[in-house]
């Protein structure tokens, strides 16, 4: 058995992870904690940097660092301003929440079932495909007046941008990924007895969901990006609500604020889905990220 | 033990030819095969000589332009789990474990889950993959990937095995260790071989029945049985006269198809 002699060790240390020795345990921390720093430390100089500007300059247009952070606090806990915003972020995040998550998912319903298709069978790829690329180009924005003429003012009007936004790039991914699939794979499950209904479930979604996790990705940032025009089509509740109110009364600190609860929520929720891929496609070692 | 005289898989007036821009490229010329049942026949030959697509006929990925093939007396028009491929880039699929790659024949049978488990398991022992049988093919060494197909269509009850040059892929260890593994394995499960090399060193090592190829447009110029007794000591005077032979007439035919082409141009 001279093979399993000289493969094994290569391909142990894959998938069975020995305890690692102690010191090389803790120079993985060390790497680890190196670059927990570097990657919080930039923007702890950004806001350093910008807290001199306005010190500096003294202007009244921007806020400092500090009002951003009471702003911040009374948003989340209230007892500073105590006014129509304070200690109201659940209530914002959970509305903006169900507005982007309703249009991502909706995305990933129709364009995951829809790009696995076109990818697959010709006749829909030449009727779609040419429709696809003419619309895709619009910006999301174009779509405002009419989404507002279709669904009204309300949450069904952001959830329908949000939806536009995501859908294409979930659509193209998965459109992509199965056009990638090596033919061999299908032509394997052929000769295995697979074919049909059986062939998609079994052997075009599996192959294309690394593409597909790719699309998830970029699209969830695209739905957290349109949170803020979404929302501009005058619900009450939503952090882009808050950031519109803020632009209209003039309260930059409030704008800075929902500008950066947007950006957590979008960095947190990201990191679930990178957790969640990495999970899925285990068995593909080009996609850890 | 085997019925050398029931043919297995015939192969009657097969031509193909391939459309390329405009023109037309004549990839096999006319072939006539009748393959026993439980032989190990090598086709071998110089690249583009046609003894993939032959194989690949026969698998039913491509449909010949003249003539028919017949396996147990029916035609081939589809892929079917009689005839199991072993390709060279091995097309496991990636996402499944050794033993979910194994058991997918099984589970497209719809057995119970039960017995789709046994018969992973079984073919899992049968190439000695016992202790990778949860890895993915991403974590195996080549060899080992090749050791999952051969037994993925073994699992499938494939009673034909079709490789198309399974171990080129291989280093030099890694290939005697699995050529061995598959003489064994053909002489326990009884199945029938195609087994395209361009290697003639392993077509003596394996074959029963040597086919030599020759390109433009491609055809089987000999038919050479090999009945050096098993196992074959690749030292020995009769091997290497095996082997000077086989060696001699490729490269005549490649010779001659070299002349051929001269003279159309």
């Amino acid at each position: 058995m001279s093979e399993q002699v000289t493969a094994l060790p290569d391909a142990t240390s894959h998938s069975i992870p020995q305890a690692p020795s102690p010191v090389r345990r803790r120079s993985r921390l060390a790497e680890k904690a190196r670059a927990i720093a570097l990657g919080a430390g930039f923007p702890l100089v950004l806001i350093l940097l910008w807290d001199r500007a306005v010190a500096l300059t003294g202007t009244r247009l921007v806020p400092s660092p500090r009002q951003v952070a009471v702003m911040m606090y009374d948003f989340s806990f209230g007892g500073v301003y105590d006014d129509a915003f304070s200690a109201t972020i659940l209530t914002h995040i959970w509305k903006s929440m169900t507005r982007v998550y309703g249009g991502f998912f909706l995305a990933a319903l129709i364009g995951i079932p829809l790009g696995l298709m076109i990818g697959r069978i010709r006749v829909l790829r030449q009727l779609l495909d040419p429709t696809i690329n003419l619309l895709r180009p619009i910006p999301v924005t174009a779509w405002l007046p009419l989404s507002m003429i279709f669904f009204g003012l309300g949450p069904n009007a952001a959830i329908f941008l949000v939806f536009l936004g995501a859908f294409y790039p979930i659509l193209l991914n998965t459109m992509f990924g199965v056009r990638s699939v090596d033919v061999r794979l299908f032509e394997a499950a052929a000769m295995l007895g697979c074919s049909g209904p059986a062939m998609f479930r079994q052997i075009v979604f599996p192959a294309s969901l690394p593409a597909i996790f790719n699309g998830l990705r970029i699209a969830h940032g695209f739905a957290w990006i349109l949170i803020v025009v979404g929302e501009m089509t005058g619900v009450p509740t939503g952090l882009g609500s808050v950031i519109m109110d803020g632009r209209t009364l003039s309260r930059t600190d409030l704008v800075v604020t929902g500008m950066i609860v947007i950006g957590v929520c979008g960095f947190v929720t990201d990191r679930i889905i990178v957790v969640i891929s990495n999970r899925v496609l285990q068995w593909s070692p080009q996609h850890h990220a | 033990m085997r019925s050398p005289e029931r043919p297995h898989v015939v192969i009657r007036g097969v031509t193909k030819r391939f459309q390329v821009g405009d023109g037309a490229v004549e990839a096999l010329g006319r072939i006539d095969v009748t393959i026993a049942t439980g032989a190990f026949v090598c086709l071998i030959g110089a690249s583009g000589c046609g003894k993939s697509t032959l194989l690949r006929i026969v698998a039913g990925f491509e449909e010949p332009t003249t003539g028919e093939v017949l396996v147990d007396a029916k035609p081939v028009t589809a892929p079917g789990s009689d005839r199991g491929m072993v390709f060279q880039d091995y097309a496991l699929f990636p996402w499944m474990t050794v033993r979910q790659n194994i058991g997918f024949g099984p589970r497209q049978r719809q057995l119970p889950r039960k017995e789709v488990d046994d018969i992973a398991d079984e073919f899992v022992r049968l190439v000695g993959l016992e202790s990778a049988a949860n890895r993915y093919p991403s974590q195996l060494s080549g060899g080992m990937k090749q050791r999952v197909a051969i037994a993925r269509v073994l699992a499938n009850n494939a009673n034909i095995l079709l490789m198309d040059e399974p171990f080129g892929a291989l280093d030099a260890l890694t290939r005697e260790q699995l050529q061995r593994e598959l003489l064994q394995i053909w002489s326990r499960a009884r199945v029938t071989v195609v087994f395209v090399t361009h290697s003639v060193e392993e077509a003596a090592l394996l074959a029963d029945r040597v086919l030599v190829m020759s390109a433009g447009p491609g055809r089987i110029e000999s038919d050479i049985n090999v009945d050096l007794p098993r196992p074959r000591e690749v030292s020995s005077p009769e091997f290497n006269a095996v082997r000077r032979e086989l060696a001699r007439r490729l490269t005549s035919h490649m010779a001659s198809a070299r002349a051929r082409v001269d003279e159309l141009t």
